[in-house]
C-alpha cells in the first residue's frame, strides 16, 4: 500500500475541521513552537481574519507576531525577505493571488535566487500564502490561478493542498522549510471539512498522494480540481471504470515518480488543473508522462483546464469557463473508447458554477 | 578617523583601478559597475557602522562591500568566476556577499534591496537587538515604487534603518532632468514620510561620516530611520572599465568640475595641510593596499573554477 493511502486510513476517528481552521491551527502550532515565526498581511488581524484562517491569532500571539501591513505588496515582500535573511520565518498572506503580482520582483528576482546566487551562504525561509478566488463574479483580477508561473522558477517551492489534512501539514512543512514556499489556497476549499490531527505534523513538500486508487485511468489533479476529479471518479465508477486520482499537493518539487508509477499501471492520463491550459501545469504533466512513459500510454493524454481567456465576471459566461467533474469523466471515458452519454444523468449540476455549494452566497 | 576614511577610500579606488586594468584581459567575465569618484559615501557611512550592522546594496556595490569589511580575496575570486569567490562564482560583481562582515548582499534590480534592508532592520527591531541596517542606492532608485513603500513602512515602525542615496545625477545615461521634476528634492520625498532627512557633500568623506554617525546613533537608540542624500559623480562609464565622456550624454566641463572634487585628493590635501598625516604615511597606506590587491588577484587567478556538479547545487537549501 502506498504511504499516502496509509496516511488517510490513519485518520479514521480523528475530529473533522475545515480547511480554513486547519490553516489556522498550522500557524498557531508554528507560532507556538518557534519565536522567529511571524505572520504579516493586509487584513491578517482584521475581524474576518482572511476567511477565518488567521482569526484569534493576534489575540493569542500579540501584535508583534501577527500583524497587519501597509498596502505595499512589493516592499513588504522585500521586508519579509530581509527579515528571513537575518533569521526570521515570515508568513506573508495575500487575500488574492492577483495582488501578489505586485511583488514579483521580490519573489522571482530576490527570494527565489538568494540561496543560489550567493553560493549557498544565505537561507531564505519564507511562506507566501496566496488565495485563488473563484465565483460570485471574482472576474479577471480576483481569480487567477498562476501556479505554473511560480512553478517555473527554480528556487521556489509551490504547494497547492486539496484537503484540510494537507492544508495543515503542508503549511507547517512550508513554514519549517528553509526555502521560499508559495502556498496556494483555492477559495472554494476554505469551507470544506476533513479529518485533521491535533498538534504538530508536517506533510513533506514534493510528495503527491493517491487520493483514490484505481486501475483504468489516472486523473492527476491538484487543489480544488482534486475534488472535481474525485467526483469524476464516482461518475466513472457508475460505468464500471476505476479511476485513480493523484493529488499532486506540490507542483515544485513535483512528485514525478508517483505520477509515472500510476500512469504506467493504468496506461491512461487525464490532467485536471485550476489554471489555464496553454503553457500550464497540465502541459507539464503531460510532457513528463509522454517523455518518460510514452510506451505505457494506451491513449493520447487529455488536459482539463481553463480556456485561454481571462475570467469572465458574469455567471452566464463563468458557467462555460470552469471545467467540472463531467468534463474530466468524459475525457477519461473517451480514452477508453466510450462516449459521454451515460454521464448526463449522473451530473448534479448546480444552477450556476460560480458558487461551490448553496451555502456560499458571496460576495468574496 | 579621518586617516581611516582616507585609507578606506584609497583601498576602494585602488581595487577598482586594478579591476579596470585587468578587465581588458577578458578574464573577468561579468558586468562591472565601478564607483571610482564616489568612494567618499561608502567609506564615510560604513565607518559609522559596527560589524554586526547590516548593509545591502545595488549594482554599484564594490565600495560598499569593501568599506563594510568585505574580504578582498573572495571578491576578486568572485569577479573571476572562481569557486573560491564570495558567491562561489554564481554571483559575480553584481552579487557580492560577506555575512561575516555584515554585508548582507547586493543585487542589481534598481531599488529592490531597499526593502530587504528595511526587512533586516525590522527583524532587529522585532528581536530587540541594537543593530542597524543600511540600504545604499542611487537616485534612480528613488523613482521606484519600492522606495516609497519602504520609506512608509520604516517610518511607520520607526525602524533602525539608514537610507543612503548616492546621487550621481545619471541613471545609466539618463540625466535627472528627464526623470524627476525640477525643484523637488529626493530628501523632500523622505521628509514627507516624517523621516529625518539630510543632504550632504558625498565627496567629503568626513561630512558623510558625521551625518551617518548621528543617524546611526539615533537609529540604534530606537529613534527611527534616517534618509541621507549625498551628491557625487561617477567618473567611469556606467558599466565597464572605461571612460564614456565621448558618448556626449554629459559635458567635459561637468566631468572636469567633478574630477576636481575628488574625495581622496580633497581629504589627503586637508590631512597634509593640517598635519594630521604625512606623505610617507599615505604612501605606506598605498603600499599596503597594493600588496593586498596583488595577493588577492593572484589568489583569484590561481583559484579553480567551480566544477560542473556545482551547477545544480544550492538551488534549494537542504
Amino acid at each position: 500500500m502506498l504511504p499516502s493511502v496509509l496516511e488517510a486510513s490513519a485518520l479514521v476517528g480523528t475530529r473533522e475541521i475545515t480547511f480554513a481552521e486547519a490553516l489556522n491551527e498550522a500557524m498557531a502550532v508554528c507560532l507556538e513552537a518557534d519565536p522567529t515565526v511571524y505572520l504579516m498581511g493586509l487584513g491578517v488581524p482584521d475581524p474576518k481574519g482572511v476567511f477565518g484562517t488567521t482569526l484569534g491569532l493576534q489575540e493569542k500571539f500579540g501584535v508583534r507576531r501577527v500583524m497587519d501591513m501597509p498596502t505595499s505588496e512589493n516592499a513588504m515582500t522585500g521586508v519579509a525577505v530581509g527579515s528571513a535573511l537575518v533569521g526570521m520565518r515570515p508568513v506573508l498572506t495575500h487575500q488574492r493571488l492577483d495582488f501578489a503580482l505586485l511583488s514579483l520582483d521580490q519573489i522571482v528576482n530576490q527570494a527565489a535566487k538568494w540561496h543560489y546566487m550567493f553560493g549557498g551562504k544565505t537561507k531564505l525561509p519564507l511562506v507566501i500564502r496566496m488565495i485563488v478566488g473563484r465565483g460570485w463574479g471574482q472576474g479577471p483580477q480576483h481569480s487567477q490561478s498562476l501556479q505554473a508561473w511560480f512553478a517555473h522558477i527554480p528556487g521556489l517551492k509551490v504547494v497547492m493542498p486539496a484537503t484540510p489534512y494537507d492544508a495543515k501539514g503542508l503549511l507547517i512543512g512550508g513554514i519549517e522549510d528553509d526555502n521560499p514556499v508559495i502556498f496556494l489556497e483555492h477559495r472554494w476549499l476554505h469551507g470544506i471539512k476533513g479529518a485533521v490531527p491535533k498538534g504538530h505534523y508536517a506533510v513533506p513538500l514534493g510528495r503527491a498522494r493517491i487520493a483514490r486508487p484505481g486501475r483504468d485511468v489516472t486523473i492527476v489533479a491538484s487543489s480544488y480540481m482534486t475534488l472535481e476529479a474525485l467526483r469524476a471518479a464516482d461518475m466513472l465508477a457508475e460505468g464500471g471504470i476505476e479511476a485513480e486520482v493523484v493529488d499532486l499537493r506540490s507542483l515544485r518539487p513535483l512528485d514525478e515518480e508517483l505520477v509515472l508509477h500510476s500512469v504506467r499501471r493504468t496506461g491512461r492520463l487525464v490532467v485536471a488543473d485550476t489554471g489555464w491550459k496553454s503553457a500550464g501545469v497540465s502541459a507539464e504533466i503531460v510532457a513528463l508522462v509522454t517523455e518518460a512513459a510514452f510506451h505505457d500510454l494506451k491513449a493520447p493524454p487529455a488536459r482539463i483546464a481553463l480556456p485561454d481567456c481571462p475570467t469572465p465576471t458574469t455567471p452566464a459566461l463563468a458557467d462555460h469557463y470552469y471545467p467540472r467533474a463531467i468534463d474530466i469523466a468524459a475525457a477519461a471515458r473517451q480514452q477508453l473508447g466510450l462516449g459521454r452519454d451515460s454521464l448526463g444523468a449522473l451530473e448534479s449540476r448546480p444552477r450556476h458554477l460560480d458558487v461551490p455549494d448553496p451555502a456560499f452566497t458571496g460576495p468574496f | 578617523m579621518a586617516v581611516r576614511l582616507l585609507a578606506s577610500m584609497m583601498r576602494i579606488r585602488a581595487v577598482e583601478e586594478r579591476i579596470a586594468e585587468l578587465y581588458t584581459e577578458q578574464e573577468m567575465r561579468c558586468p562591472v559597475h565601478l564607483c571610482i569618484g564616489q568612494e567618499g559615501i561608502a567609506a564615510g557611512v560604513c565607518a559609522a557602522l559596527s560589524r554586526d550592522d547590516a548593509v545591502v546594496s545595488g549594482h554599484r556595490s564594490h565600495g560598499h562591500y569593501l568599506a563594510k569589511g568585505g574580504d578582498l580575496k573572495t571578491m576578486f575570486a568572485e569577479l573571476y568566476g572562481k569557486a573560491t569567490g564570495c558567491s562561489g562564482g554564481k554571483g559575480g560583481s553584481m552579487h557580492l556577499v560577506d555575512l561575516e562582515s555584515g554585508f548582507l548582499g547586493a543585487t542589481p534590480i534598481v531599488g529592490s534591496t531597499i526593502a530587504i534592508g528595511v526587512g533586516a532592520a525590522f527583524a532587529f527591531a522585532l528581536r530587540g537587538e541594537p543593530r542597524v541596517a543600511v540600504a545604499f542606492f542611487g537616485e534612480g532608485a528613488t523613482e521606484e515604487g519600492v522606495f516609497s513603500e519602504s520609506l512608509n513602512f520604516a517610518a511607520l515602525q520607526k525602524l533602525p534603518v539608514i537610507f543612503v542615496c548616492e546621487n550621481n545625477l545619471y541613471s545609466v545615461y539618463s540625466p535627472l532632468s528627464v526623470r524627476q521634476p525640477q525643484g523637488r528634492s529626493v530628501t523632500g520625498i523622505a521628509a514627507s514620510h516624517g523621516i529625518e532627512s539630510r543632504q550632504g557633500d558625498g565627496n567629503d568623506a568626513c561630512q558623510v561620516y558625521e551625518y551617518a554617525a548621528k543617524a546611526v546613533a539615533k537609529a540604534r537608540a530606537g529613534e527611527g530611520p534616517a534618509f541621507l542624500e549625498f551628491s557625487t559623480y561617477r567618473w567611469r562609464e556606467h558599466c565597464g572599465p572605461f571612460y564614456d565622456n565621448d558618448l556626449g550624454y554629459r559635458t567635459p566641463a561637468e566631468f572636469e568640475r567633478w574630477r576636481a572634487e575628488c574625495p581622496i585628493e580633497r581629504l589627503s590635501a586637508r590631512l597634509l595641510a593640517c598635519r594630521q598625516a604625512t606623505g610617507a604615511q599615505i604612501a605606506a597606506i598605498k603600499r599596503a593596499i597594493d600588496h593586498d590587491i596583488a595577493e588577492a588577484v593572484a589568489f583569484a587567478k590561481a583559484s579553480p573554477f567551480p566544477r560542473s556538479e556545482k551547477l545544480m547545487e544550492h538551488v534549494y537549501a537542504a
